[in-house]
């Protein structure tokens, strides 16, 4: 039995990477712990080699899409496919991961976590995170995540005294665990139902009503449990906060960006592709649960006083907003939703950045009193961390309310216009705590003695550069909206056209 | 219909000989050969390092573990080469690449812990 359909061209960046990924890994065995620069120079080289190969890749499916050809190219006998919209998602993912790489160099040496370990377990997770965005069976989709969660577990371990380290990298492999579990439940239920593992099969055996109605529904809610458990969504975002807390920060960074934009397209494909015709019974559930995380989400993180807690809350309650545009099961909501995910990895990374860059050796800067008066000690940063905290907080003429109006309007398209409005009041409630920030920043006494921002002169340049990418994709927003929405355009006209064969 | 689970009745009349026997011949032709010692080490029901019933939270050596990890990893690649090795000229030369690149994969896991001193036991 020889596969006809083999193509594995199509998956150049994935194989580019693995192979790299093992020769990262085999070249720093043999480089002295002083001179781990060269293996940190070797990584951010293979990560742009990675995205120059997506990049034609996209290129590639864009001009097949322009010629009247479907974008989407298969490989490994439909188990993998390279279409527009998981080249951009690859895109985010390799900006988000060569972001935590830049911005934690110096955090990383003064603590120790310096290590190869800490390059190949990053590349692994972004290989895990590159196979959920192309995964087109249930397998490949599962494989690809507990690839990412399995190189995450192990990287928040990475300080290996560190008992908050080890407390929470516990915490989050057995939630994680636990999330994996019930979505391969979900999923083995979904292939008893239809008989199929394959998302564009299943959508198929639906629309021609060849499946098992109720075990359908029972592994579609295991299913949105598992994905809700991976987002971080209420009721199931226990782990969030304990683990952004405990995990040293660079790696919060990893955990609270690329991956955001890995699980979009692995809802997109999950629910959106494969179980389009559901439409409205998963969106029932989605609305319950992005309801619930803008209302706990916004609501706890009033009452942290960690920056690292809050900005966990701040996540829940931005997966909220990234759901609600998804439950609309329309291609202007998968759109938002996109466009929603791909900003918050930019803001994320700036505002991790940002933390990482006052802390320095023996000093964490985790708590909001920290950035007392940093109005004093650095303006310019203080200026930055403005405009996250705007972004965050949705005010206009940054990106983030952008994001947020996107996916505003997307509701009100589909006739939900109450959502809208429960979404912008808990927004509202939001931007109390967001605020918040910025007060202390400008209007409180420093405490204690005066602590200049440390790091690399390259990190504060990007950080620099993230934080005005803000405000200028806020004020352009355009380019970026249109292109993210022409490729779920094209990917949910594939999965209509694929079904209709 | 019953008569279909007579082999299951056959395997457990065998099954309990092969059991029982032994034990009754054991204990019949000691009892008239051997000679009586015991002591509590020859009572014990086996002898493997550790006392046979004590505390489950002792502690032991954490190189057991790495021992024991790597042991599993190395010994599942077998449970895949067996089967591959019987249908090999079925699958053909895409099944012998394959193999070889999930071979060439585990290759760079040992190269690492090799290099790491994982396999040092001082």
């Amino acid at each position: 039995m020889i596969p006809t359909s083999l193509n594995a061209w199509v998956a150049t960046p994935e194989i580019f990477l693995l192979c790299s990924a093992c020769i990262v890994l085999l070249f720093d065995l043999f480089v002295s712990d002083a001179r781990k620069q060269v293996t940190y120079l070797l990584t951010l080289l293979v990560l742009a080699l990675t995205a120059v190969l997506t990049i034609q890749s996209l290129q590639q499916g864009l001009a097949l899409s322009a010629s009247g050809v479907s974008a989407a190219r298969f490989a490994f006998n439909h188990m993998y496919v390279a279409d527009p919209v998981a080249d951009f998602a690859k895109l985010g993912m390799l900006l988000g991961v060569a972001l935590v790489l830049i911005y934690g160099r110096s955090y990383a040496i003064d603590r120790g976590i310096f290590k190869g370990e800490l390059f190949t377990l990053t590349l692994f997770s972004l290989l895990g995170m590159m196979v959920m965005a192309s995964a087109t069976n249930f397998l490949t989709l599962y494989v690809g995540l507990e690839l990412l969660s399995l190189a995450i577990y192990a990287l928040v371990a990475l300080p290996r005294g560190n008992v908050r380290a080890s407390e929470a990298a516990m915490k989050y492999f057995v939630l994680g665990a636990l999330a994996s579990g019930m979505l391969l439940y979900g999923l083995s239920m979904l292939y008893g139902a239809t008989g199929s593992l394959d998302v564009y099969e299943v959508s198929a055996r639906i629309a021609q009503a060849q499946f098992n109605p109720m075990l359908l529904t029972f592994g579609m809610v295991f299913v949105v449990t598992g994905i809700g458990f991976k987002l971080g969504a209420v009721p199931f975002h226990m782990w969030v906060p304990d683990v952004y807390e405990g995990s040293p920060t660079l790696l919060a960074q990893l955990i609270g960006s690329a991956p955001k934009l890995a699980a979009f397209v692995f809802v997109l494909r999950l629910l959106g592709e494969a179980m389009g015709q559901f439409g409205p019974l998963w969106g029932e559930m989605l609305k319950y649960i992005a309801i619930l995380s803008l209302v706990i989400g916004n609501l706890a993180a009033i009452a942290q006083t960690n920056i690292k807690r809050m900005l966990a809350y701040s996540t829940i309650s931005h997966m909220g907003f990234l759901l609600l545009g998804v439950m609309t099961h329309s291609e202007i909501g998968y759109a938002a939703a996109f466009f929603y995910a791909m900003t918050y990895v930019i803001t994320a990374a700036a505002s991790f950045g940002l933390i990482m860059l006052l802390s320095r050796n023996g000093f964490e800067c985790e708590n909001i009193a920290d950035f007392k008066g940093l109005n004093k000690r650095s303006p310019w940063f203080a200026g930055m961390m403005l405009m996250v905290m705007f972004s965050m907080a949705g005010i206009p003429a940054f990106v983030g309310f952008f994001a947020k109006l996107s996916v505003l309007r997307a509701l009100v398209d589909s006739g939900l216009t109450w959502l809208a409005v429960v979404a912008i009041v808990f927004s509202l409630i939001g931007a109390f705590y967001y605020l918040r920030v910025v007060k202390v920043m400008y209007f409180d006494e420093p405490e204690g003695e005066l602590l200049a921002p440390a790091g690399e002169l390259d990190a504060k340049l990007l950080l620099s550069l993230n934080c005005l990418l803000l405000l200028v994709l806020g004020v352009f927003p355009n380019q970026l909206l249109t292109s993210l929405s022409h490729a779920v355009n094209l990917t949910m006209a594939g999965s209509a056209g694929m079904m209709l064969q | 219909m019953l008569e279909s689970y007579f082999p299951v009745l056959l395997f457990l009349v065998v099954g309990l000989l092969v059991g029982v026997a032994p034990l009754v011949l054991g204990w019949g032709v000691g009892k008239v050969l051997g000679t009586v010692r015991p002591d509590p080490e020859k009572l014990s029901p086996y002898e493997c390092g550790f006392e046979p019933s004590a505390d489950a939270r002792i502690q032991f050596d954490v190189r057991y573990y790495l021992v024991a990890i790597l042991f599993i990893l190395f010994d599942l690649e077998v449970a895949f080469l067996v089967p591959w090795a019987v249908v090999l000229k079925e699958i053909g030369l895409f099944g012998f690449i394959s193999m070889m690149i999930f071979l060439a994969i585990l290759v760079v896991g040992f190269i690492y812990e090799w290099m790491k001193g994982a396999l040092e036991w001082e």
